[in-house]
């Protein structure tokens, strides 16, 4: 390994991997904000719904959650343009990393929601709250304070899967390094510098996920 | 009269804190010694150094004549490996106050693990050597059950036959029976008082007072880390001499 | 949306689609095997008391958790052969996914060993076992149990990460799925049938893992 010409190299090419890692962390901020809205409400669907609503609710989760993101990538990637909606791969693969984003969401949110005491819910009814309002203030601080390690997870796992979006065709940080070194060759230099990006990502999320655990922490 | 133990200026602490501070004990073969003594005083880390399970700093610690876990060359004391710790470990076994079973073996797995591994019995001679320990403790009928599935009882039966098989020299018992409910108890210290009975040479820390003054031959109570008084146990429980030894006692309802 | 659906061209590869599932469930097997080995030695490294020893491991724990599975396997394919290190297609493939594994197995038995009771420990070393004795009759047994959910667990998400070796065309069910998309063109067809074989694949892996366990929970 030569180390001044891989440092030549990394001058040369730092705009192009900043590029890169702005996309990942686009995609991975837009998956992440969608799947978590969509997962919350079908975490209630499934924790408070009907019958109906909720098997619709389980069969939805475990068919995401059974299905390797790869492939719902690639079905959204070709299928989406059947349905005439316009979206980019970019787009298909925000659908699909949202997707899967929604299930592990739901997941957390229900866990949440069961492990808040019943006590809780009985309390707030005692004083006159109406449904939302309980859930508003009673229960959601509550489950939010409890979920926000599994959900700062699950925010981990978008952002390693948003690499998969290198596979439509859409140039974020993996596919970036492999344009990269198709054409300078130093293959094990910008893996392993791609890797450190992604670490220094998902470590900032991690620590901004652990500062904000310590803030909420009654 | 050659002792089967012999401790002499045992020191041990953790960190700055000394918690056994200088004890002197002698057991001759087939005598049962209890220590008694206030929560912190230091009996199960007296016991614990004896089996070798913590690290002392000062004194020495004699098995039927053999020096244990320490040796001393060119006049430093240092540690004997691991493999001699082991080796002597084995000739004390210990009953522990939550009994420490291993839960992915049956009984009879529980009690051949040690005949098997370090005395290198083959598995038939380990499982007849077992099963004449666990008839003993009246648990032949339960030797395939797994500790869940036995009550704390029957559970500390299983953990002193898992000892005892290993034929040590000497029987180290920690709080045996004050992890178990109140109608358990007795199923234990019977076993104890049998096997005290055949002559076995025992040392036990206990809370149950009534059980030190009928099984042993002698008593010893601790405090703070020294041995502050010993004797015959009538004599001890009539008659205590010092001021702490009747304050403990006054505590402990025994009358 | 006017859209026929045409299932004759998936039904006429479907054998193609089961074979390309069974590779799935072949190279995940191997890796997870694998893997499990890694994770031990790891795991051990972790708790280990040596400085070095645990900041080496936790270093190579937390690297690989914080990077994507895709990049691993990217770098055994293209990245070693640079640095005169050569493997088959088929050999980098499952030294990625079992890398990977291995530190995600490490955490979960990170967790098995420090939930095991010192007591268990002392009461082999009471009965004169050594170290090394401790870890293969005592340690490792309860650990490995403890930790059989997350175990498969695991298995089943490197069974979904075996899709990935159609990024480097080894030839396994999403590979074959996506031949036959392009060849047929039969798009929304092939992708229900390829994510129905999955979920009904990891569906029956969960099933069957569940029934293990509750054999062995009764043994215990
Ligand atoms: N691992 C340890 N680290 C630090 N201090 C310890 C440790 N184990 C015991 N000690 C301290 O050593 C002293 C003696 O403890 P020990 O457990 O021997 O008391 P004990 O007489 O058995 O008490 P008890 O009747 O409560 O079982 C206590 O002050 C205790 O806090
Ligand atoms: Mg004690």
């Amino acid at each position: 390994m030569d180390l001044s010409a891989f440092f030549v190299e990394l001058a040369n090419v730092w705009p192009r991997l900043l590029q890169g890692s702005i996309a990942t962390v686009t995609v991975s901020f837009q998956a992440i904000a969608y799947g978590s809205v969509f997962g919350s409400l079908l975490g209630l669907m499934i924790f408070y719904g009907r019958m109906p609503a909720r098997i619709c609710g389980w069969i939805y989760l475990d068919f995401i959650r059974g299905t390797p993101v790869l492939v719902l990538m690639l079905a959204s990637f070709y299928i989406v343009p059947l349905a005439g909606l316009g979206l980019s791969a970019t787009g298909a693969g925000i659908l699909a990393l949202s997707a899967f984003c929604s299930a592990h969401v739901a997941e957390v949110f229900r866990g949440g929601l069961a492990a808040v005491p019943p006590g809780q819910a009985e309390a707030a009814k005692s004083v006159g709250l109406t449904f939302p309002k309980i859930l508003f203030y009673v229960l959601l601080p509550q489950v939010l304070r409890q979920a926000l390690p599994a959900w700062i997870n699950a925010a981990v796992e978008i952002v390693k899967a948003s690499s998969l979006l290198a596979v439509i065709s859409v140039p974020e940080l993996l596919l970036t390094t492999q344009q990269i070194v198709s054409r300078n060759f130093m293959n094990a230099e910008f893996y392993l510098v791609c890797g450190l990006i992604y670490f220094a990502i998902n470590l900032t999320l991690s620590k901004f996920g652990k500062l904000v655990e310590k803030r909420l922490a009654f | 009269m050659n002792s089967i133990l012999e401790i002499s200026g045992l020191r041990k602490s953790y960190g700055p804190l000394e918690v056994i501070k200088g004890v002197d004990l002698a057991m001759k073969p087939g005598e049962v010694v209890s220590i008694i003594g206030s929560s912190g005083s230091g009996k199960t880390t007296l016991l614990r150094c004896i089996n070798l399970l913590e690290e002392f700093q000062g004194g020495d610690i004699r098995i039927d004549g053999q020096l244990i876990g320490y040796k001393t060359s060119n006049g430093k004391r240092v540690a004997l490996p691991e493999r001699e710790r082991a080796k002597n470990r084995a000739l004390t076994g210990m009953a522990f106050q939550q009994f420490n079973l291993f839960p992915h073996m049956t009984a009879l797995g529980n009690v051949t693990l040690g005949l098997r591994k370090t005395r290198g019995m083959a598995k038939d001679e380990a499982v007849a050597v077992a099963e004449k320990w666990l008839e003993r403790v009246g648990m032949s009928q339960r030797k395939n059950h797994y500790p869940i599935q036995l009550s704390g009882g029957q559970q500390q039966r299983v953990a002193i036959a898992r000892a005892i098989a290993m034929n040590p020299k000497l029987m180290l018992f920690d709080e045996v029976t004050s992890a178990l409910d109140p109608e358990l108890v007795n199923e234990v210290l019977n076993v104890i008082q049998d096997l005290a009975n055949d002559g076995m040479t025992m040392l036990l820390v206990t809370h149950e007072m009534r059980f030190a003054y009928q099984v042993s031959s002698k008593v010893i109570f601790m405090e703070h880390g020294v041995i502050a008084e010993e004797g015959d146990p009538k004599e001890m429980f009539h008659n205590p001499k010092s001021q702490r030894l009747a304050e403990f006692l006054g505590k402990s309802k025994f009358q | 949306m006017n859209y026929s659906f045409d299932f004759v061209p998936i039904w006429r590869n479907f054998d193609t689609l089961l074979y390309g599932l069974g590779i799935g469930l072949s190279l995940a097997a191997l890796s997870i095997l694998i893997g499990v080995v890694i994770g031990g030695v790891v795991a051990f490294g972790l708790v280990s008391k040596n400085k070095p020893t645990a900041w080496i491991a936790g270093l190579y724990v937390s690297f690989i958790r914080n990077i994507p599975i895709l990049l691993v396997i990217f770098f055994m394919f293209f990245a070693l052969p640079q640095l005169g290190i050569r493997f088959s297609k088929i050999t980098s493939f499952v030294a990625a996914l079992s890398i990977y594994a291995g530190a995600n197995l490490a955490e979960v038995f990170r967790g098995g060993l420090q939930a095991i009771p010192k007591g268990m420990t002392e009461a082999g070393m009471a009965v004169g076992l050594r170290p090394m004795q401790i870890r293969l009759s005592i340690i490792i047994p309860l650990m490995l149990r403890s930790t059989l959910p997350s175990m498969g667990n695991a298995f089943i998400s490197l069974f979904k990460d075996t899709s990935l070796a159609a990024a480097i065309a080894v030839p396994e069910l999403t590979y074959y799925a996506r031949k036959i998309n392009v060849e047929s063109f039969r798009i929304i067809e092939t992708w229900i049938v390829t994510s129905l074989l999955y979920v009904a694949a990891t569906f029956t892996i969960a099933s069957l893992l569940r029934l293990f366990e509750a054999r062995l929970a009764i043994k215990r």
